[in-house]
This record gives structure tokens, C-alpha cells and sequence, in this order.
């Protein structure tokens, strides 16, 4: 086929390209999300079951914890090996049961649909879990790395809303984070734990994973109410030197909390309880994007795009400019606040030092990677940061030449981001798709 | 009395690392409206190449090949560190920068944050993690003047550093390349259109700043004589606020904020607690940006991002 296709035009390589998409999507194009998920669900369950003596018998000794780039780069020789173990366990059984589920799939999500929308939803993120804790139930490590990206995604989707939608550049979200972090570790810590400085819980410790997310939330607060130290210079000013003051709160926030002893200072803040687990970090992730995305889509979201365009002419158009801007610092603060205090109940330690120049850096880069404007991008943007570079691990010291060699890459090629400037339609996402070739659907509606 | 000018030379010595730094950062912010995070590690860089050219003379003196008066290792230093370092700031500006002149700014910015990583991390795979000790260039003897130690490091420092900002500032506004600058930070779009070659000033700009950065690095590592690869992070980013605060386009302003940055903290941190000077210095910056909000020279214009 590929020396037919070179034959065939001058620009060979690029027809064959097109036979091959084209092929796929022939083979693929009919199967819905819902069909991915059980894909999916069929490759980890694959790995579940016959991942340890496989991977021993390919010769890698264990399961490659993150899609085998980990292993490949710890030792070449073991990339065959590799290749075929991630062929075997993901891409066999996820493309084979995707295609065979094709009418299954099909049946299913058309029933779901005359239900409401919210629990087709449902069902397809039931799966996604499923998929998830199967993954990450495989050793601690990836469980780690699999909350802390979900982490990643409720930072990046809220930066977006400042950074992208609202197009102004603040630096403040390490700052956000850090008060998010402090404040709820302070709460679960003095009621919830018997600690030497905060002394013994208030209240009994049973009760403390039901009311965790009211921790979390007071940590969201804290960091809304510290974003009005941003949001209301913005009314003042833009782009510059709003950067700069949220620059100069950011190290505020770091520096006070280095110089308050009582919460550990600059040695940081330890014993939180161990409540933040994958089911709770995958549901405050899945409420951020969903809160966020309406958001975003709302009217509301919509006077974002227009006080970042023009904002004389919102102003114009009746967009209450500063409200607008005070709830998205608000908004995206509050967001921030909470993935903050998840962060320090999965690592279960804070320093503020964790929250300066290389977490902005960091941030920035998952949210610029990713694309601007776009929820989708961000999750993408956080996802892709977060294993790429805990997959580039063994590369040590040089994994921070590579990653920002990358970036740079994709700023040049693409300057914002990979998929910017793209609605997140989650009913699509669930429906049915068309047979491949009636009706193209085209991503981007706006 | 005799305390508070102490705190002034003090100040004098440590805003002028601000100021040079400063500088650099205010010149590609006026040019090219752009946010070149990558400054500090410039700085950084700058330092390490003072520090080469220096324990290479010195290297060179001891093993009796070349015995060179200390002053002129000291000038001898200063002058190759300035022309290494605005090689690399240069090809940063080539490599890292060019390719995005259309692109938004906020690609620009996070592309600098990029570059300051590449740096810092080149350093570590080519030095190690060891920290390098900066020599000692000349001998130090100190002066006392009415209750005051002002010692000879400090002077030469203190006097360069103003004589670079002044120079630069005349620079600027007395020769033709200055009035191309300033022609670029009055109008983005129209300047070329006027036979102005916008990558030639960009690189100029580029070149300058980090001479200035090198020459920074340089005093800092006689004042304070270790080196290590995110020594740019700690000053960098202050020089950075300092470049802001002075407002775009102004040569003065930025030296100035850059002197007035290294009292606060200075004053600061003789008053309080040294820990809290950060918290201080920063929230003055934020009140000065709050009833200031286009720094000491700046005049107001629409800071719109090139979204």
C-alpha cells in the first residue's frame, strides 16, 4: 500500500497519510465516547490482569509506569519490549473493544440521550473513573501522579479563565494556591489532627472526611478574598503592570508565609490528614471543569472575551467591565484556593517555598501549552505537562532543557497553544456520532 | 547618624546590582514591549563569565605567564564578561525571541521564562551543582569617613554603576541608534517603515542590557563572592519589578527605581526582621503600583496584550 501510494502522486508520503486517516476513520469514526471509555477500560483491565506477567516476559522486568517512556529512557535496550507491551496491553484491546462495541456503544448512549443530559454525563464519568482507579490502582506512584494532574487541570482551567478568556496576564496563582493550601491544612490540622504546635482535634476525627470539603472551600475563600488585593488594582489598570502586581502579591503571600512561625514558616507545614484520594481529588476536578465550562459558555463568560478585546467598547455594550473582572480574579482564585488545599492533603506536607517562581513557571507553561481560551486545552495543557515531565524523569537534570526547548517550540509553531480558542460542548461529547462521511462535524462551532 | 549613612552605602551598593539589572530589562521592555524574563539569568551568566575571564588572568598571573596589574585584571574582566555576555543575550534574542515578533506577548514572556530555565540547568549539567567562588580582584582597603566604612570595592562599584546608568541614559537620547530606540518605543509599526531595521535595534538592545546584566554579575560576585546557577532568580525578578516600577521608556527611571528598590530593602531589613524584608519591599511596590500604576516616569498608554 505505501509503495502504491508513492506511485500513485509526487506528493506520496502525504496521500498515504491521507489513505491512513482516512482508513481509520472508516474503521473508528462511528464510535462514540462511550465507546473509547470501554476501550479504555478494556486496556487497563488488560493490564490488571495480565500486565505483571507480560511485561516480565517481554523482558521489563514490571509494568512501565507511564506509558513506557519512563522505562525506555531509563534503559534503550528495553524499548522494543516496550513498544510491544504498550501495543499488547493499551492499544490492542482499547481499539479492538472501540470497534466492536460499535453498535453496543451506539444503542447505549442513544438510550441514554433521551434521559437527561446530566446523567449520561454521569454514566460516561463513572467510566472515566473506572478507567482511572483501575490505572492508578497499579502502584502509588502513578496514583500520585494521577491526582496530581487532575490537580494540574483545576489550576490551568482557572488560570485560563484570568490568563485566556479574560486576556490579562496574572502571575498571582502560585499566591492563590498557597493561601488555598495554608488555610484548609490549618482547619483539617486543628480540628482533625493532634498536632505538637496546634495541639489536640477539636472535633472528633471520624467526622473530618465529611466536612474536608468545607476545608477545602474555606481555602478556596481565603484565596478569593486574598485575589481582591489583585482584582481591584485591575479596575485601574491592565496588562503590564497588573502582571507586575500580581507578580508582587505572589511573593507577598510566599514571603508572609515564611515569616509565621506558628504554621511552620519557611520549614513548611506537615501532618494533614489523608483524605484527599483519587475519588475526591477526580470529583472536585470534574466540578471545577464543569462549573468553569458553564461558566465560560454563560453570558457572564461571554463579557470576558469582550473586556479582553476591547474594553472601551464592552463598556459600550453595557458590560459591567469591573464586575466582570472582580468575579473572574474571584472565580478563578476560588478554584485556585481549592486545588491548593488538595495539593497539601495529597502530599500531605506544604512549604511555601513550593509556591514561588517555579510553580508560576510551571502553571504558565501547562496552561500555554495547552491553549488559550479553551477548557479543553487546558485539561490537555495540565495532563500532558504533568506526565510528560514525570515520564521524563530518568532524563534527570536534562528533562528541564528538553521541556522548555518544547515549549518554546510550541510558542513558536503555535504562540497560543495547541488547541486554543475552543468551546468544550460536553452534550456533543456524549451523543452518538454520525456514520463517517454523511455529515462532518467540525470541532470548533464558535 | 553615623548608622544611617552606613544603611546609605549599604543601599547605594545593593541598589546598584538592582539598577544594572534593571536596565536591561526597561530596555527591551520600552523597545520591543516585551517582558524578557530570561534578564536574570542573563545576569547569572554574566557572572559566570566575569568569573572565567577573572580566574583566567588570575590563573595566568600566578603561573607567571602574564602579570597584569590588578585593576587591569579587573577592567580587563569587566570589558570581555560585558562582550561574552551580550553574545549570549544576543543569540537569546535570536534563538528565542525573533521567531515570536508577531506572535502575543504572552507567548514572548513565557518563552523568556523558558529561556531563564535553559540557562539555569545548562549551568548545572556543565558546572555540577558546586557553587564557584568568585576571586578577589583587588585588594580591599577601607576607608573611614566621619564614622562611616566605605570600603574601596564598594566605591568602584558604586560609582560605575552610576556612571553606566548615566552613560546609557545619554546613550539613549544623544545618538542616532538611541533615537532608533526610542523611535521603536514610540511606534512598533511605523519605525520600519522609516528604513529602521527592527532586528537590528532589537539585538543592539538585547546586546546592551546584557553587557550591563555582565557588569552587574561581575560586582556582585566581588561583593559577594559565591556563585551558583539560580543566583539570577533572587535578583533578577526584583530587578525585573524595579524596571516596571521606573516606568516604560525611561533609561533614569529604571536606575532610579532600581537605586530606591536596594534602600527599601536595605532600610527594611536594618529596621525589622530581615525575614520580613521581602513582605515590605513588595508591599510598598504594591502601593506605590496602586496610586502609581505607570511607575515614576512612565506615561500612561493602553496596556493592551496583543491577545
Amino acid at each position: 500500500m505505501d509503495t502504491e501510494a508513492r506511485g500513485a502522486t509526487a506528493a506520496g508520503p502525504r496521500a498515504a497519510a491521507r489513505r491512513w486517516t482516512a482508513a481509520t476513520r472508516a474503521l473508528f469514526g462511528e464510535v462514540p465516547a462511550f465507546g473509547w471509555l470501554l476501550g479504555a477500560l478494556a486496556a487497563v483491565l488488560a493490564e490488571y490482569f495480565v500486565g505483571r506477567p507480560l511485561a516480565r516476559a517481554l523482558g521489563i522486568g514490571r509494568i512501565p509506569l507511564l506509558f513506557g517512556v519512563d522505562v525506555a529512557l531509563r534503559d534503550p535496550w528495553l524499548l522494543p519490549g516496550t513498544v510491544a507491551y504498550m501495543l499488547l496491553v493499551y492499544a490492542l484491546p482499547a481499539a479492538a473493544v472501540a470497534r466492536l462495541s460499535v453498535t453496543v456503544a451506539r444503542g447505549i448512549t442513544e438510550r441514554l440521550l433521551r434521559l437527561p443530559v446530566g446523567l449520561s454525563v454521569l454514566v460516561h464519568l463513572g467510566l472515566l473513573y473506572a478507567g482511572l482507579h483501575l490505572w492508578a490502582g497499579i502502584n502509588d506512584y502513578r496514583l500520585l501522579v494521577t491526582r496530581l494532574a487532575l490537580i494540574a487541570i483545576m489550576v490551568t482551567i482557572s488560570l485560563n479563565v484570568v490568563n485566556g478568556y479574560m486576556g490579562e496576564f496574572s502571575c498571582s496563582h502560585p499566591g492563590f494556591m498557597a493561601l488555598g493550601a495554608y488555610v484548609s491544612s490549618i482547619i483539617t490540622v486543628l480540628f482533625f489532627v493532634h498536632d505538637s504546635v496546634l495541639g489536640p482535634p477539636l472535633l472528633p476525627t471520624a467526622v473530618g472526611p465529611f466536612l474536608f470539603p468545607l476545608a477545602l472551600i474555606a481555602g478556596g475563600a481565603a484565596a478569593a478574598v486574598g485575589s481582591l488585593a489583585v482584582a481591584l488594582p485591575s479596575f485601574r489598570t491592565r496588562g503590564d503592570y497588573l502582571a507586575i502586581i500580581s507578580l508582587a502579591f505572589m511573593f507577598i503571600v510566599k514571603s508572609t508565609i515564611e515569616n509565621v512561625q506558628l504554621i511552620g514558616g519557611s520549614r513548611g507545614f506537615m501532618n494533614q490528614p489523608d483524605w484527599a484520594g483519587l475519588p475526591t481529588v477526580f470529583v472536585w476536578a470534574v466540578l471545577c471543569v464543569a462549573v468553569t465550562n458553564n461558566f465560560v459558555r454563560s453570558t457572564l463568560g461571554k463579557a470576558l472575551n469582550a473586556v479582553r478585546d476591547d474594553e472601551t467598547a464592552a463598556a459600550h455594550m453595557t458590560v459591567n467591565t469591573r464586575r466582570t473582572k472582580m468575579v473572574a480574579f474571584v472565580f478563578a482564585a476560588f478554584w485556585a484556593g481549592v486545588a491548593g488545599g488538595l495539593f497539601a492533603h495529597v502530599m500531605r506536607y506544604v512549604n511555601p517555598g513550593t509556591f514561588g517562581v517555579q510553580k508560576l513557571a510551571e502553571v504558565l507553561a501547562m496552561l500555554y501549552f495547552g491553549g488559550l481560551n479553551s477548557v479543553i486545552g487546558s485539561i490537555v495543557g495540565a495532563v500532558g505537562f504533568t506526565l510528560f515531565s514525570e515520564a521524563l524523569r530518568p532524563l534527570q537534570i536534562y528533562k528541564w532543557i528538553i521541556i522548555p526547548v518544547l515549549l518554546i517550540l510550541v510558542m513558536i509553531y503555535r504562540p497560543t497553544g495547541l488547541i486554543a480558542f475552543r468551546e468544550f460542548d460536553i452534550t456533543r461529547l456524549v451523543k452518538p456520532r454520525e456514520k463517517p462521511g454523511k455529515v462532518e462535524h467540525v470541532a470548533a462551532a464558535d | 547618624m553615623t548608622f544611617f549613612l552606613q544603611q546609605v552605602v549599604n543601599a547605594l551598593q545593593w541598589g546598584s546590582f538592582y539598577a544594572l539589572i534593571a536596565l536591561g530589562y526597561s530596555m527591551v521592555y520600552s523597545v520591543l514591549m516585551l517582558f524578557n524574563f530570561a534578564h536574570g539569568d542573563i545576569f547569572m551568566v554574566g557572572a559566570y563569565m566575569g568569573f572565567f575571564v577573572a580566574t583566567g588572568l588570575v590563573t595566568l598571573g600566578a603561573a607567571g605567564v602574564l602579570a597584569l596589574p590588578s585593576w587591569l585584571i579587573l577592567a580587563l574582566t569587566i570589558l570581555m564578561a560585558m562582550f561574552l555576555t551580550s553574545l549570549v543575550g544576543m543569540l537569546v534574542e535570536r534563538v528565542g525571541y525573533r521567531p515570536l515578533r508577531g506572535a502575543p506577548r504572552a507567548s514572548a514572556a513565557l518563552t523568556g521564562l523558558m529561556i531563564g530555565i535553559i540557562l539555569q540547568t545548562g549551568n548545572l549539567a556543565l558546572l555540577g551543582a558546586r557553587r564557584q567562588t568568585f576571586p578577589g580582584l583587588i585588594d580591599v582597603t577601607s576607608y573611614k569617613v566621619a564614622g562611616v566604612i566605605v570600603s574601596n570595592k564598594a566605591l568602584i562599584i558604586i560609582t560605575l554603576s552610576i556612571l553606566l546608568t548615566l552613560a546609557l541614559h545619554q546613550f539613549v537620547r544623544r545618538t542616532k541608534w538611541g533615537m532608533a530606540m526610542r523611535a521603536m518605543a514610540y511606534d512598533f509599526a511605523v519605525v520600519p517603515l522609516m528604513g529602521v531595521s527592527i532586528n537590528t535595534i532589537a539585538l543592539l538592545t538585547f546586546g546592551l542590557g546584557s553587557a550591563l546584566a555582565a557588569v552587574a554579575g561581575i560586582f556582585f560576585g566581588m561583593a559577594y563572592p559565591v556563585l551558583e546557577p539560580y543566583m539570577g532568580l533572587l535578583v533578577g525578578w526584583k530587578a525585573f519589578v524595579a524596571a516596571i516600577l521606573g516606568g516604560r521608556g525611561s533609561v533614569l527611571g529604571a536606575g532610579l527605581a532600581g537605586f530606591l528598590l536596594g534602600f527599601i530593602e536595605i532600610f527594611v531589613a536594618a529596621v525589622f526582621p530581615s525575614t520580613l524584608r521581602d513582605v515590605i519591599a513588595y508591599s510598598i511596590i504594591l502601593v506605590i503600583l496602586t496610586f502609581r500604576p505607570y511607575g515614576f516616569f512612565g506615561e500612561p498608554y493602553s496596556a493592551q496584550l496583543r491577545l
